[in-house]
């Protein structure tokens, strides 16, 4: 068969893919744009190589003082501060996530009457403008230093990010589902019961535990600026010198995060 | 019995989807509705459960005038409307039991139904239905689980246990093959006999509509065409519905037997 393709006449026409950009003097305008700029950004970078060799031998020192780490002399706080941020971690998942469900709800424009996806999408906008750490800054100055402060700041920050998501996974789901579940005589609660629910629930899940990862390794910066948890442990080791034990905190946020990570990864398998 | 007084549908785009429809369905009638994509078929019976709001005329079903009712009283009056799908429109992550209950919703309350706890009766009713249909071992799997045709049977089982008057079936053969096709035609038919419902079916296949419907109506960008029996059909009515086509092998085919339709069909 493959022979009796080469036998036949060419058409004498050829094709090309047709290019992204139509006009050619636009495009081949934008490569030259990007070109000079990536030069006049590269050369205009002052980079002082004296002061770069300087600091090597420090940058060493410094990271040769977090080895080996120290889990033994502030283990104490090392526990209370990584206690304070799973239960920081937990609450304000739970409650940001308990917040968002109504807001993405609202925030769905094939859900919502039109004053009530402006107003829920002005709520969600809002709660990004702010990035976790500005918002524990103003908590903390609000209601003083502690876990609470940051508990507040990212259930906040958790509006922003779980809403938003959960409101678009709500607008791409089957409209057809949808109808036909109206179509029954369906009450609007039973309709989000029967129809929306079970289509959006494995993002509700997936969203939820990503979340805590995030919530989580964020609770450690809410810390440095007076919100409490395994951040506040950091800081104080980082201003006492005492990097070996900054170390072994550190350490223990990563396999924290690793664990966290590891089990989504296995409860997302199973939901689909 | 379900009626059409004067029928109107004008989209926001401008589009005018239907004009001027009028149509009465007896109990008992099944009635298909055939016409070219785009003719109002899918309009005409979301107009019915407003679905789709429409934008003239009126719809009873008895004595019931299902354009004036308000939200409440539409979704009461919902419940008496069945409806079979084209995609069969199952919640796809819900079991086959429970979507055969959802068609239960309008008559249970929000906790109960949240809670999974209908009423024994709608339990009842449900195996009764799915023994119905053959598919009373499949009970907890997942709709997405299953085969086209079984999930329009399931599609089935959900509007009959609403207990409707009507059903509206909307291309409910188009994403099956022809031997499937013909079967969940011949159910439906026959279910509409068993509880002498009347049913409104769009459907493309015209070789299916003249088998198992007694009524056909042609529609043709929004309007009435054709109104009459099954064998009324001639190359003339099909060419003022659809276009100008060489009609003759449709026509010829509703007399011969089973397997010459069947290729006929798979062969579109």
């Amino acid at each position: 068969m493959v022979d009796s393709v080469t036998t036949l006449p060419g058409t004498g026409r050829t094709w090309s893919r047709p290019p992204f950009i139509k006009k050619p003097w636009v495009r081949w305008g934008v490569w030259l744009a990007v070109a000079i700029y990536l030069f006049v950004a590269i050369t205009s970078m002052e980079v002082d190589w004296s002061r770069v060799i300087e600091g090597l031998p420090r940058g060493k020192k410094f990271l040769l003082a977090f080895l080996p780490p120290n889990f033994a002399s502030r283990w104490d706080s090392i526990v209370d501060g990584i206690y304070e941020s799973l239960w920081m971690t937990v609450t304000s998942t739970v409650v940001g996530i308990g917040l968002s469900i109504p807001i993405a709800l609202g925030a769905a424009r094939n859900l919502s009457h039109p004053i009530v996806y402006y107003s829920c999408r002005g709520i969600v906008a809002l709660s990004r403008t702010f990035p976790e750490i500005i918002l524990a800054i103003f908590f903390v100055k609000l209601f003083g230093f502690g876990p609470f402060a940051g508990f507040l700041a990212l259930s906040i920050a958790t509006i922003g990010f779980y809403a938003k998501l959960l409101a678009e996974d709500i607008e791409d789901m089957d409209a057809v589902q949808a109808e036909a579940v109206k179509a029954t005589g369906a009450g609007w609660l039973q309709w989000l019961n029967y129809a929306v629910q079970p289509q959006v629930m494995p993002r509700i899940i997936g969203l939820g535990m990503y979340r805590f990862d995030i919530n989580f390794r964020e609770s450690a910066v809410v810390g440095i600026v007076g919100g409490g948890g395994i951040g506040a442990t950091l800081l104080t080791a980082f201003d006492r010198y005492e990097f070996d034990s900054a170390a072994a905190i550190l350490l223990v946020i990563i396999g924290i995060v690793m664990a966290v990570e590891y089990s989504s990864g296995i409860i997302r398998n199973h939901i689909k | 019995m379900l009626r059409l007084e004067d029928l109107g549908k004008r989209y926001k785009t401008g589009d005018q989807a239907l004009t001027g429809i009028n149509l009465e369905v007896p109990k008992g009638q099944v009635m298909a509705l055939i016409g070219p994509s785009g003719a109002g078929k899918s309009t005409l019976i979301r107009c019915v459960n407003r679905l789709v709001e429409p934008t003239a005329g009126r719809a009873w079903l008895d004595d019931l005038e299902l354009t004036a009712l308000g939200s409440g009283a539409l979704r009461r009056a919902r419940r008496s409307m069945g409806m079979i799908f084209q995609e069969y429109a199952l919640v796809e992550r819900l079991s086959v039991m429970e979507n055969v209950l959802s068609g239960r919703l309008g008559y249970v309350g929000f906790w109960r139904s949240f809670a999974r706890k209908f009423p024994q009766s709608d339990i009842d009713q449900a195996f009764r239905l799915l023994e119905r249909v053959g598919l009373d071992h499949m009970v907890d799997k997942r709709a997405d689980e299953l085969s086209g045709g079984q999930r329009q049977r399931v599609g089935i089982a959900r509007a009959l246990i609403q207990n409707p008057e009507v059903l509206l079936v909307d291309e409910p053969t188009a994403s099956l093959d022809p031997k499937t096709s013909r079967q969940i035609m011949r159910l439906i038919c026959e279910l509409c006999k068993e509880s002498n419902l009347a049913a409104v079916i769009n459907i493309h296949d015209v070789l299916l509509a003249q088998m198992f419907a007694e009524r056909i109506v042609g529609l043709q960008l929004g309007e009435i065409v054709y109104d009459g029996p099954p064998n009324g059909l001639t190359p003339e009515v099909l060419t003022q519905i659809y276009g100008e086509e060489d009609w003759a092998a449709t026509i010829e085919a509703v007399d011969d037997d089973d397997n010459n339709v069947e290729e006929s069909a798979s062969g579109r």
